[in-house]
C-alpha cells in the first residue's frame, strides 16, 4: 500500500464532496480566485437570465416581483399612476420619528438653535464688514477698488501674474456687472463656512489617528455622508437649524468637513515612522510631537484637504440658495426658475470664475515653499504685506475722491444677458436639437428605463450580491445586499430604478467618450497636460452650474438632466484615464518598445491592461459623480429619487427626505465598493502598489 | 577605577519582541516564561527572540543581520521606540521599561541620540531648525540653541548650509544633519539604524571615515546597525550578529573571522578579506625556547595587510611585542600563508 504522503495520490482519492465543500466555504470567505470569475459569472448571469425569463411565464411570486411601495405620479407616463400606496417597513416615519422625538423630547434643538443664532451672528457680521452696515463695527463698506487690489497683490504674491489677472478680473466682473452684493454675501458665507470646517474636519481627523475606534466608526459615516444628496442633508438642517442665512453655512459646514476628516487622516498615516521616531528621540511630548512633528509633515494633505473644503463649501453655498441662502447662489436660482437663461449665464460665469480664484489661490498657498528668511531685512521679509497695504491705503484715498472707484453705481446696468438670450434664441430656431431629443428619449431612453423597471426586484438583488459574492465572499455579498434591501423595504424600488437608469446611461456615455478622449490625450505628453488642466478647470465648477448649459440647449425634460449629469460626471474618466496611462513605469514602455510592438499592440497588451484598474477607478468616480448630479438635475424635472427629495424638501418632510437620501446613498456606496475592491486587488496583483 | 564605570551602560536581557501578542497576555498564558509554540501562530512574529547583550561605557557594538532578522527591532527597543514583550533593560543601572513618559522624555532629551535609515528631517525646518530641534523641545533659550547648533553643522562640516532645507541637500549632506541633530543634545548613548545604507558606495565610505573621526573625539557608547558585513568590520569594537531575532555570534572582528560560531556566521566570514581583519596578536604562535628571530619586530594591533609583506619577506620568524616593547609572541611564514591563502590551501584533486 502507498502511504499517504503523495500529494496527487491524495487528490485522486479525495471525494468529490470533500472538494467541493471547501470551495463553498473559500467562496463564502474570500469570493472566487480571479482565474475562475469568469465562470462563476456565466453561472450568475444564468440564474439573473432564469429570473427575468420567468416573469412574463408569472413564474415569480408577486412578493418577489414588486414590494409595496410609495405613491408617485408622473407627467411623463400617464398610466403608471397610483400603483402602490406604501412601504413594507415604515423607514421613513421611523427616522422622523426620531429626528423629532431628538428634537423637542430630548431637546437636541436648544443646542442647535444656539449654534445656529452664534453662527446667524457671526455671519452677520462678517457680512456687514465686506458690505457696510451695522455689525460692522459701524465701518463703511470697502471700496471695491480695494478688494481688486487685494485681489492683485494676493495672486501675484502667491503664484504669478496670471493669477492675480485672473483674481483683479474676477474682482471687477462682480462690480461691473452689478453682482457686487451677492458676491460679497456668498464671500461672507464662505469666509464663515471654511475656516470652521477647516477646524472641526482637522480635530476629527487627528481624533480618528489617535483612537482606531473612533476611525472605524467615524469613516462609514464620512462615507455615507459624502454619497448623500445636497438636498437630503438640507431638509434635516432645515428642521434642526431652521430657515436663514446661517442654515446654508450649516448644510455647508457638514458638506465639507469629510473631505477634510479624510485628508488629515491620510496625511498623518503617511508620515514615514522614522520621521515620528525621531521626534520621540527629540524628546517631544505628545502634543509636541502632534504640532511640531507630524502635523507640518502632513502639511501637503491637509493643503489639498483645505482646497476642497473650499471648493466644496463654494458648491454647497450655491445649491443652499434652495433653502434660502442669499448671494450668487440664490440669484443665479432666482432667473433659473424664471427661465431667463441670458442672465443665468451672466451670474453662472461670476460663480465660475469666483471657484476658478478661489481654487488657484488655495492650490498655489498649498504648493508655495516656504523659504528661510531669517536673515534678510524687514522690507524685504515682508514685501508683499508691505506692498498689500500701501497699496490698500491708496484704493483708500484714491476711492475718497473718485466716487466710482469706491462703489459702481447699481442703475449703470451693464450686461451682456441680453445678447446671450439672443444666442440662445437663435440655437432654437437653427439647432434642431428637438428631433435629437425625441429619438433618445423614445427610443433609447424610455425602453431601458421600463426595462429596469420590468425586472423583478429579485432579479437584480441577486444579480448585486451574486457579484459582491464572486468577488468579495460573504462580506460583500451581505454589504450589498443590506444596502439594497434598505431601498426595497423603504418603499422606494422604482423611483430607485428610474434613478439608476439615468445614471448607468450617463456612466455609459462618459465611458465611450471619456475614456478614448483619454487615451487620446496620454499620447502624446503636451496633450495629456492639456488634458489634466482642463480636468481640473471642470472640476472646480460647482455642481449647479452643468444644469445652465444643459437647459439652454435641450429645454427641460429627462434628456437635459442626463446632459447635465454626463457634462459633469466625465471629468472623473477623462483624468483617471490619463492618469493610469501615464502612471505606467517607463522600463515597461522600454520592454514592450524592446519587442517590437506597434502602437495597436502596445495600447491592447500594455496600456489598457496595466492602466485598467486605474480606470475603473475613474469610472468609479464618474458614477459618484453620476449620482450626485442625477438628484440636483431633477430640478429640470424628472421623476426619479431626485424628484421626491425635491418634494420631500419644500415639504420639509424629514423622514421621507432622509430615507430618500439614504437610498441614493446606498446605490452609490454599492457600486462604489464592488468598483474599489476590485481595483484594489487588480492593482495589488499587477504590483503597482 | 570605581565600580560603576565597570557596569555595562546598557544591560539587556532575555530580551523578547513578539509582534502579534500583547504583553499581559503573554504574560498572563505563560506565567512570564516564552513558550517556543507562540511563534508558529498565525499572525505572531517573533522579531527579537531571547537577546542578552551588554554595551559598556566608551563601546561601539555593531548589529549585524540581514533584512527581517529583528536588528531594527532590536535597537528600537534599547530606545523603548517599541515596547519589549518580555525581558529587562538597563540603561546605566536604571529600569528601562519601569519608567513612565516623562522620565522617558527627560533620558531621550538627555541621555539618548538616534540616526535614522532615512535620515528623518523634518522636511519643514531648515538645517539649523532640525539640528536644534532637540534642544527647543528641551526648552533651551534661543541664542543658545543657536549656538550650540551652529557648533554641530560646524562638527559635521556643513558650513554656510544652515539656512538650506533638507530637499535642498545631496543625502551624504542630510545625514550628516541627522548625525548632528543627535548629538545636538550631547548625548551619551547613541543609537545609528543603517545610517549610510541609504547612500552611494562613496558616500558611504567617506561617511565611515568621517563617523570614525568622531567617535575618536567624542567616545560615546555606541549601537550601531548595519546589514553590511564589511562595514560592521571596519568600525566595530564587537560585532553581534543577528538571525531570525536571536544573536547567533557576539565577539570582538577577528573572534568572529577566525571562530565563526555557526554555519550561518561562517557563510559571512568566508568570503572576507582576514588580511584585512586580522591583527598580528589574533595570529601569533607562542615563542619557542632559542628560537632565531628577525631583528625587526611588529607590535600586536598591526593588521596583518600591513606586515605580511614584511614578515613574508623574512627567512626567520619575527617577534610581536606589545605597547611596552615585551616580546609576546611570532609570528611564522607557514602561519601567515595559511591566514592569507586559506581557501586554495591544500593541493586540488587529492
Amino acid at each position: 500500500m502507498r502511504g499517504p504522503g503523495h500529494p496527487a495520490l491524495e487528490a485522486t482519492t479525495t471525494p468529490f464532496k470533500e472538494i467541493s465543500l471547501s470551495r463553498m466555504k473559500d467562496l463564502l470567505l474570500k469570493g472566487l480566485p480571479p482565474e475562475q470569475r469568469a465562470k462563476g459569472a456565466l453561472v450568475l448571469l444564468a440564474i439573473v437570465g432564469v429570473l427575468i425569463l420567468a416573469k412574463p411565464f408569472n413564474l415569480i411570486p408577486d412578493f418577489l416581483d414588486e414590494l409595496p411601495q410609495h405613491t408617485y405620479q408622473s407627467s411623463i407616463n400617464k398610466e403608471i399612476q397610483e400603483i402602490k400606496r406604501t412601504e413594507l417597513v415604515p423607514i421613513g416615519a421611523a427616522l422622523e420619528w426620531t429626528f423629532y422625538y431628538l428634537r423637542d423630547d430630548l431637546h437636541v434643538s436648544v443646542v442647535t438653535r444656539f449654534f445656529s443664532t452664534s453662527l446667524k451672528a457671526l455671519v452677520d457680521v462678517v457680512h456687514n464688514i465686506l458690505s457696510g452696515g451695522r455689525k460692522g463695527f459701524g465701518l463703511d463698506a470697502p471700496p471695491w477698488s480695494a478688494l481688486l487690489v487685494i485681489a492683485l497683490t494676493l495672486g501675484y504674491a502667491l503664484k504669478g501674474w496670471r493669477l492675480s489677472l485672473l483674481g483683479g478680473g474676477t474682482v471687477c466682473y462682480f462690480a461691473i456687472f452689478g453682482l457686487w452684493t451677492y458676491a460679497m454675501t456668498t464671500l461672507a458665507y464662505l469666509a464663515v463656512a471654511v475656516p470652521i470646517s477647516i477646524i472641526i474636519g482637522l480635530f476629527l481627523g487627528i481624533w480618528c489617528y489617535k483612537k482606531k475606534s473612533v476611525e472605524v466608526s467615524i469613516l462609514p459615516i464620512l462615507s455615507v455622508a459624502q454619497t448623500m444628496p445636497h438636498f437630503a442633508y438640507l431638509i434635516a438642517v432645515v428642521v434642526f437649524f431652521g430657515i436663514g442665512h446661517q442654515t446654508g453655512v450649516i448644510a455647508t459646514i457638514i458638506f465639507a468637513v469629510p473631505p477634510m476628516v479624510r485628508l488629515t487622516l491620510l496625511g498623518l498615516q503617511t508620515i514615514s515612522p522614522e520621521i515620528v521616531e525621531a521626534g520621540k528621540m527629540a524628546g517631544c511630548t505628545s502634543r509636541q510631537l502632534l504640532f511640531r512633528v507630524q502635523l507640518p509633515s502632513a502639511r501637503n494633505e491637509i493643503m489639498i484637504g483645505i482646497n476642497q473644503v473650499i471648493m466644496q463649501c463654494l458648491a454647497m453655498v450655491v445649491i443652499a440658495a434652495f433653502i434660502g441662502a442669499d448671494g450668487l447662489g440664490f440669484r443665479l436660482l432666482h432667473k433659473l426658475i424664471a427661465l431667463k437663461l441670458g442672465e443665468c449665464v451672466e451670474i453662472g460665469f461670476a460663480i465660475v470664475l469666483l471657484a476658478l480664484v478661489l481654487d488657484g489661490l488655495s492650490k498655489a498657498w498649498a504648493e508655495k515653499k516656504r523659504d528661510y528668511r531669517a536673515n534678510l531685512p524687514f522690507y524685504r521679509r515682508y514685501k508683499y504685506s508691505i506692498l498689500l497695504v500701501v497699496l490698500v491705503a491708496i484704493a483708500y484715498i484714491l476711492a475718497s475722491y473718485f466716487p466710482i472707484l469706491n462703489k459702481i453705481p447699481r442703475d449703470l446696468d451693464i450686461t451682456y444677458a441680453k445678447s446671450w438670450d439672443g444666442f440662445i434664441d437663435w440655437t432654437v430656431v437653427n439647432w434642431q436639437t428637438r428631433d435629437f431629443r425625441y429619438i433618445m428619449l423614445v427610443h433609447i431612453l424610455t425602453p431601458l428605463r421600463d426595462a429596469l423597471l420590468f425586472m423583478p426586484f429579485i432579479a437584480i438583488m441577486v444579480l448585486v450580491a451574486g457579484v459582491g459574492l464572486l468577488l468579495g465572499g460573504y462580506y460583500s455579498a451581505l454589504l450589498t445586499l443590506g444596502f439594497l434591501l434598505f431601498i426595497a423595504l423603504a418603499g422606494w424600488w422604482d423611483r430607485a430604478m428610474i434613478t439608476l437608469y439615468m445614471v448607468l446611461f450617463s456612466t455609459f456615455i462618459c465611458i465611450v467618450v471619456g475614456i478614448p478622449l483619454g487615451l487620446w490625450s496620454a499620447m502624446r505628453e503636451k496633450r495629456a497636460r492639456t488634458a489634466l488642466f482642463w480636468c481640473d478647470t471642470f472640476q472646480t465648477f460647482p455642481s449647479f452650474i452643468y444644469i445652465i448649459p444643459a437647459i439652454m440647449l435641450f429645454r427641460v425634460n429627462d434628456f437635459t438632466a442626463i446632459m447635465a449629469v454626463v457634462a459633469y460626471a466625465m471629468v472623473p474618466a477623462v483624468r483617471y484615464t490619463v492618469e493610469g496611462l501615464k502612471n505606467i513605469p517607463p522600463e515597461l514602455h522600454e520592454a514592450v518598445t524592446m519587442a517590437g510592438c506597434n502602437k495597436r499592440q502596445r495600447l491592447l497588451q500594455l496600456q489598457l491592461p496595466v492602466a485598467l484598474p486605474h480606470i475603473m477607478l475613474g469610472v468609479n468616480q464618474t458614477v459618484m459623480f453620476a449620482f450626485s448630479m442625477v438628484i440636483i438635475a431633477a430640478f429640470v424635472g424628472t421623476i426619479d429619487l431626485g424628484q421626491s427629495i425635491f418634494k420631500a424638501l419644500s415639504e420639509t418632510a424629514l423622514g421621507k427626505g432622509v430615507t430618500l437620501g439614504l437610498c441614493v446613498s446606498f446605490m452609490a456606496l454599492t457600486v462604489d465598493h464592488l468598483v474599489v475592491r476590485w481595483a484594489r486587488e487588480r492593482r495589488r496583483l499587477l504590483g503597482l502598489d | 577605577m570605581n565600580t560603576t564605570s565597570l557596569q555595562p551602560v546598557i544591560r539587556c536581557q532575555t530580551l523578547y519582541k513578539i509582534f502579534g501578542i500583547t504583553s499581559d497576555q503573554l504574560q498572563k498564558d505563560s506565567q512570564g516564561l516564552i513558550d517556543p509554540s507562540y511563534r508558529d501562530r498565525q499572525g505572531v512574529v517573533t522579531a527579537v527572540d531571547n537577546v542578552s547583550l551588554d554595551v559598556s561605557d566608551g563601546e561601539l557594538l555593531v548589529v549585524m543581520g540581514l533584512s527581517g532578522s529583528g536588528k531594527s527591532t532590536l535597537v528600537r527597543c534599547l530606545s523603548r521606540l517599541i515596547e519589549p514583550t518580555s525581558g529587562s533593560i538597563e540603561i546605566e543601572g536604571n529600569d528601562l521599561l519601569a519608567m513612565s513618559e516623562k522620565e522617558l522624555i527627560e533620558l531621550r532629551r538627555n541621555k539618548m541620540g538616534m540616526v535614522f535609515q532615512n535620515f528623518a528631517l523634518l522636511p519643514h525646518k531648515t538645517v539649523l531648525e532640525n539640528i536644534a530641534f532637540p534642544l527647543q523641545m528641551r526648552g533651551m533659550k534661543r541664542a543658545e540653541f543657536v549656538e550650540r547648533a551652529m557648533k554641530m553643522i560646524a562638527l559635521v562640516g556643513l558650513d554656510e548650509k544652515e539656512n538650506s532645507f533638507p530637499r535642498e541637500l545631496s543625502g551624504g549632506q542630510q545625514q550628516r544633519v541627522g548625525i548632528a541633530r543627535s548629538l545636538a543634545v550631547e548625548p551619551d548613548i547613541w543609537f545609528l539604524d543603517e545610517p549610510f545604507s541609504a547612500l552611494d558606495p562613496l558616500i558611504r565610505k567617506e561617511m565611515q571615515d568621517e563617523f570614525l573621526r568622531l567617535q575618536s573625539m567624542l567616545k560615546k557608547t555606541i549601537v550601531f546597525i548595519t546589514h553590511d558585513f564589511d562595514e560592521a568590520l571596519k568600525l566595530a569594537d564587537r560585532i553581534a550578529i543577528m538571525y531570525h531575532g536571536n544573536i547567533e555570534q557576539i565577539g570582538r572582528p577577528e573572534d568572529i573571522v577566525l571562530n565563526p560560531a555557526t554555519e550561518y556566521v561562517a557563510k559571512f566570514t568566508s568570503d572576507v578579506p582576514r588580511e584585512k581583519v586580522l591583527t598580528a596578536g589574533s595570529v601569533m604562535d607562542e615563542r619557542k625556547e632559542q628560537e632565531a628571530l628577525a631583528s625587526k619586530s611588529v607590535r600586536i594591533d598591526d593588521l596583518v595587510e600591513t606586515i605580511a609583506e614584511y614578515v613574508l619577506g623574512q627567512s626567520i620568524p619575527v617577534p610581536v611585542v606589545d605597547a611596552q616593547d615585551q616580546i609576546v609572541g611570532v609570528l611564522h611564514q607557514a602561519r601567515m600563508l595559511e591566514i592569507l591563502f586559506h581557501e586554495r590551501a591544500g593541493p586540488s584533486g587529492s
